[in-house]
């Protein structure tokens, strides 16, 4: 049962081949078994799981199923979930019980989906490795050596070794493409304000946005469906029709032009990576594509930008984690100083609060105009780029990470090497456009990822021209050796 | 050497919403602690804010009544600092786009003179929650009902020179808000708080001197006398061959004094930048527009009015208008009465007694408009005198209810009747031959003084329900007769 | 950019976060790696560019003033780390 898509297992259950409280069970006993092995989930939710699969089973012999109906998903433990615990992989918020669902776990549970439980990451989802996690690293599937890519690594990892099929998880600068290409998954980042934010943990606002993690572009479709809503309690949450993002997936790609751009194939881009992404081009072009050199000529500039503007929002929006009304308060403060140093200085990690201190840097008087606001205008200037290119592109192409999965510690103790890893991913964020990842060749036995970005709100558009690459390959369809 | 004060105040306004700036809980008063702090207003992970268009509404009705711009696009900033009474850490507020603009407003002085203030500008922004000071085991409690309450801090240049003009400029800013109706405007609760720069230069000099600022000032008493205090503290300072150092000041009321709030001075950078979670707001003409034709009528209009539709002395109608319901009052007293100089007296003198003695407002007070404007047309047709209406209108305080009510119940009812005038006054001149015999040889100068002993003879044995004017006139004829 | 230790400590205070003197020096070294990164930005020609604070350029919706929300203290103050009478408690507030 744990190797079926979401798209088989809907049918599955529909067809009374087995049960959802059978396939819960089934998913429930192999997270039992196995994610000791890769530390995926930091929170499990089997008795939540159980009672949820239970009402699943009695809506399906109703005849009453919704979309999602009985199948098993995880979310990231950035999402607030009613009732259990929201730690965003971090010490601040180890004891933090939600009392409220995030409005996509809302949908998911209206959509009848079930949920196995949490799934570890980056803390506050600040990594591209899952190494800054309170609970511990999460392990690549293909190769425990290796990092599975983050912050969304646990939702990429439950994914690749079977132990969800599918899984929510969100992208601020690559959160959720990074790790599809490192865990050989189907990762999607919607566009800006598509999918609601209200529930999920703020890292930096103007860029975070929810997606799903899954083993091929229908099941992102599917899952998607049911994700993307409006939302009137996110002022940045976009009034736009909704769409069943499975209607046109089987579209020819007759007549698409795919834009390559030329920064994405220079310095510091893995050959073997260059190699796999040039295969899928000639795959495109065989599917009927056009393919047309483009230039995003501010792309060098993404990742400053990046780095000043994410730090400058999560140095506010984390000021809230104080120790006063939720989460870690230290021992015995002797006064109000002491409580805020102590308790933030304890429940923040490393990483965390090194981002915290180069954002309040780029806010500070005297370096707003040079870092915070400049990179603002950088921002515009990439966004530029991007708008030019759609004027001639129905979808951008390029590789999504530089390199496959690296081994644990490679990265030391150079942030910068580290963030490098979103070269490619951060400009969309930035943006505000949607990309994807899909799996597109191995090196040494690690996935390697090839990255579609797409207009504003041509989702649908970038999850039909994944799925015809899946069509016309079997990439996605390997899973990791372990997991047989 | 000739000291020149130089002062500005930041007020801060709560605006009535029902609901909060950024979220849907309750702004009422005086609930439980933390029961109307909401996930949203605790900074809880994962909120978001959503603005409420009511505060946009009321902040827009401020621009137009303040004859200032109104900023079509307005930008919220965080203003980023760390207090237990600031759940997200930071505040979110506007600064480099506001939603009022520059403006400029008249104030009247004691002397009659009027004065020009500049408003810099107006912005939207939520308030703090409250630290509550008592003691719970060595810790401060804090309550968040406040946090997330609507606020415009109303900034204005430093153009009053004198406390008189920073109180009378106050007073405007209270009339304006409560006229429009954004804002109960009570000091006491502190929906109406006042922040004042002060700082003093020799006169003649352009440069501005080191300021202070007086934080929460919370009545206009003791922002006339803060001001003061803290003219005169510079001043001696300087003289004393001392510098003023820039920095935050608390007021205290009963040492009569101001001193440093060090707590806030440590490293103030407040890092602002705009709201990632909110959008610019953008108000277009006909929004505006149309809350522009429904501004009620605002308190110069009003004063102006009242002198040419009453005939009010510019100084009465100014009085009369200060406050909203007060000006309210007055009308309906003078259009059911009919008599609008009396109606004005009434209020002014009167009413405005009572309610001070008695320490209610007219919201509360037993006698309503049509209560006293019933006992205004008793005096004008002649039923009552001035002096008896001051007895009858010390019964409606009582809560005895209308005038007519009042009269009955008391037979308060003025004699007109000659008849029984005449036999009154032939009482008297019978009962005080020796009077009416000194009266009679007396000459003209003596007499008008001499007259009013039998006056007072008649109104006591009448109980002051003689006509006045009918008693007059009968002893004359009667005196002159013998 | 390079910051120093003592750069260190005055965002620490603006940030309250405890660093401790070890961490400070290894943070400052850090840090200078970062805004070398990022020190990138003042190569670009951004001279009429207005800077960017959303991706979409949306401007904000604004609610009805309806009061929404019911006291629901119990369960927001469940995992408070101190509160009485239902108020939170810090230390002493000094004014």
């Amino acid at each position: 049962m744990h190797s079926k898509t979401i798209a088989q297992l809907i049918s599955g259950l529909r067809n009374k081949e087995f049960s959802s409280v059978e396939l819960t069970q089934h998913f429930l006993d192999r997270i039992a078994a196995h994610d000791d092995r890769y530390n995926s989930f930091i929170t499990l939710t089997g008795d939540i799981a159980l009672t949820q699969a239970q009402v699943a089973d009695q809506r399906l012999a109703a005849g009453d199923a919704p979309a999602l109906c009985g199948v098993p998903i995880a979310h990231k433990d950035i999402f607030c979930t009613k009732g259990v615990r929201t730690s965003c992989a971090s010490k601040m918020l180890d004891n933090f019980i939600a009392p409220y669902d995030a409005t996509i776990v809302e949908n998911y549970q209206q959509a009848g989906a079930v949920m196995l439980g949490k799934t570890n990451m980056d803390e506050f989802a600040m990594g591209s490795s899952n190494e800054t996690s309170y609970y511990g690293p999460v392990k690549n599937p293909w190769n425990t050596n290796c990092v599975p890519g983050g912050s969304s690594g646990g939702s990429a990892a439950a994914v690749a070794a079977l132990l969800a099929p599918g899984a929510t998880a969100s992208d601020t600068g690559g959160s959720i493409r990074q790790p599809a290409a490192l865990c050989g998954l189907t990762g999607i980042k919607p566009t800006y304000g598509r999918v609601s934010r209200y529930g999920m943990i703020a890292f930096a606002s103007s860029l975070d946005q929810a997606g799903v993690l899954t083993r091929s572009a229908e099941d992102a479709a599917i899952m998607l469906n049911t994700m993307a809503s409006f939302d009137a309690k996110d002022s940045t949450c976009v009034d736009q029709p909704l769409e069943d993002y499975t209607q046109g997936l089987a579209a020819s790609l007759n007549g698409l032009t795919i834009g390559i751009p030329d920064e994405y194939f220079g310095e510091g881009l893995n050959p073997k990576t260059a190699e796999a992404v040039q295969a899928a081009i000639k795959t495109y072009q065989s599917l009927g594509a056009t393919i047309k050199p483009i230039s995003l000529p501010h792309t060098h500039l993404a990742v400053p930008a990046y780095y000043v503007i994410a730090p400058a929002e999560c140095s506010a929006n984390l000021s809230r984690f104080d120790g006063v009304r939720y989460g870690h308060r230290c021992e015995d403060p002797k006064d109000l100083a002491d409580l805020y140093k102590r308790s933030r200085g304890e429940g923040f990690g490393n990483e965390v609060k090194r981002r915290i201190l180069v954002g309040a840097y780029a806010l500070s008087a005297g370096y707003y105009d040079a870092y915070y606001n400049k990179a603002q205008q950088v921002r515009r200037l990439i966004k530029q780029d991007f708008v030019e290119a759609f004027a001639d592109v129905d979808v951008i192409l390029g590789p999504t990470a530089p390199n496959p999965a690296f081994e644990f510690g490679a990265k030391g103790g150079d942030p910068v090497a580290m963030y490098l890893e979103d070269i490619y991913t951060i400009a969309t964020n930035l943006a505000g456009l949607p990309g994807l990842s899909i799996p597109c060749g191995l090196i040494d036995g690690k996935p390697i990822g090839l990255q579609l970005i797409g207009n504003y709100f041509a989702e649908g558009k970038l999850l039909n021209v994944a799925h015809q690459f899946q069509q016309a390959t079997d990439f996605h369809q390997q899973t990791a050796p372990a997991t047989a | 050497m000739e000291w020149e004060t130089v002062i500005g105040l930041e007020i801060h306004v709560q605006l009535s919403t029902q609901s909060k700036i950024f979220s849907g809980a309750s702004t009422a008063f005086g609930a439980a602690p933390n029961s109307q702090a909401c996930a949203v207003d605790l900074a809880m992970p994962g909120t978001l804010p959503v603005a409420n268009e009511q505060a946009f509404k009321f902040a827009v009705m401020f621009g137009l009544a303040m004859n200032a711009d109104i900023g079509k696009r307005s930008v919220f900033e965080r203003k980023n600092y760390f207090y237990p009474d600031l759940p997200k850490g930071y505040q979110t507020t506007q600064l480099e786009e506001p939603i009022v603009g520059p403006g400029v407003i008249e104030v009247e002085l004691a002397s009659g003179e009027t004065k020009s203030i500049r408003l810099h500008h107006a912005h939207l922004e939520e308030d703090a929650g409250k630290s509550l000071h008592e003691d719970y085991h060595g810790m401060s409690g804090i309550d968040l009902n406040r946090a997330g309450t609507p606020l415009i801090e109303i900034v204005s240049e430093p153009d009053m020179r004198t406390a008189e003009e920073a109180v009378a400029y106050l007073k405007k800013i209270h009339s304006i808000i409560t006229y429009l109706g954004i804002s109960d405007g009570d000091m006491s609760q502190g929906s109406m708080r006042c922040d004042a720069n002060v700082s003093v230069r020799l006169k003649g000099e352009e440069k501005l001197g080191t300021r202070c600022e007086i934080k929460n000032i919370n009545s206009f008493k003791f922002v006339e006398k803060a001001i003061n205090i803290e003219a005169a503290r510079q001043i001696d300072l300087i003289e004393d061959g001392g510098s003023v150092v820039q920095e935050t000041r608390l007021f205290d009321v009963d040492k009569s004094e101001t001193r440093s709030m060090r707590s806030k001075e440590v490293a103030n950078d407040y890092r602002y930048f705009p709201c990632p979670d909110l959008l610019p707001v953008i108000l277009d003409d006909d929004y505006i527009e149309t809350i522009r034709n429904t501004l009620p009528e605002l308190p110069d209009a009003k004063r102006d009015r009242f002198v040419s539709e009453h005939g009010l002395s510019k100084y009465d109608a100014a009085v009369l208008t200060t406050d909203r319901p007060t000006a309210d009052f007055f009308e309906a007293v003078a259009k059911g009465s009919g008599e609008a100089k009396l109606a004005a007296n009434w209020v002014m003198v009167d009413l405005a007694a009572y309610l001070n003695k008695s320490e209610t407002t007219l919201a509360t007070c037993p006698v309503n408009a049509e209560q006293l404007a019933g006992l205004i047309s008793r005096i004008k047709d002649g039923t009552i005198s001035g002096k008896i209406a001051k007895q009858v209108f010390e019964a409606m305080t009582n809560g005895e209810g209308d005038a007519d009510t009042i009269i009955d119940k008391h037979g308060l009812k003025q004699v007109s009747d000659t008849g029984a005038i005449e036999k009154m006054v032939d009482e008297v001149i019978a009962n005080n031959p020796a009077q009416v015999n000194n009266y009679k040889n007396a000459d003209d100068k003596k007499r008008p003084k001499m007259l009013g002993f039998f006056v007072g003879q008649i109104m006591k044995a009448s109980k002051g329900q003689a006509n006045p004017q009918a008693v007059n006139e009968i002893l004359l004829k009667k005196l002159g007769e013998q | 950019m390079a910051v120093d230790q003592s750069d260190i400590e005055k965002l620490a205070e603006l940030a309250r976060l405890q660093i401790s003197e070890e961490a400070a020096a290894e943070t400052a070294q850090s840090i200078s790696q970062v805004l070398e990164l990022v020190d990138q930005l003042q190569a670009a020609d951004t001279q009429n560019v207005k800077p960017m604070a959303h991706p979409l350029d949306a401007v904000q919706r604004l609610r009805a003033d309806v009061v929404t929300e019911t006291d629901q203290r119990e369960s927001l103050q469940a995992m408070a780390p101190a509160t009485q009478d239902g108020l939170y408690l810090v230390p002493k507030v000094i004014e």
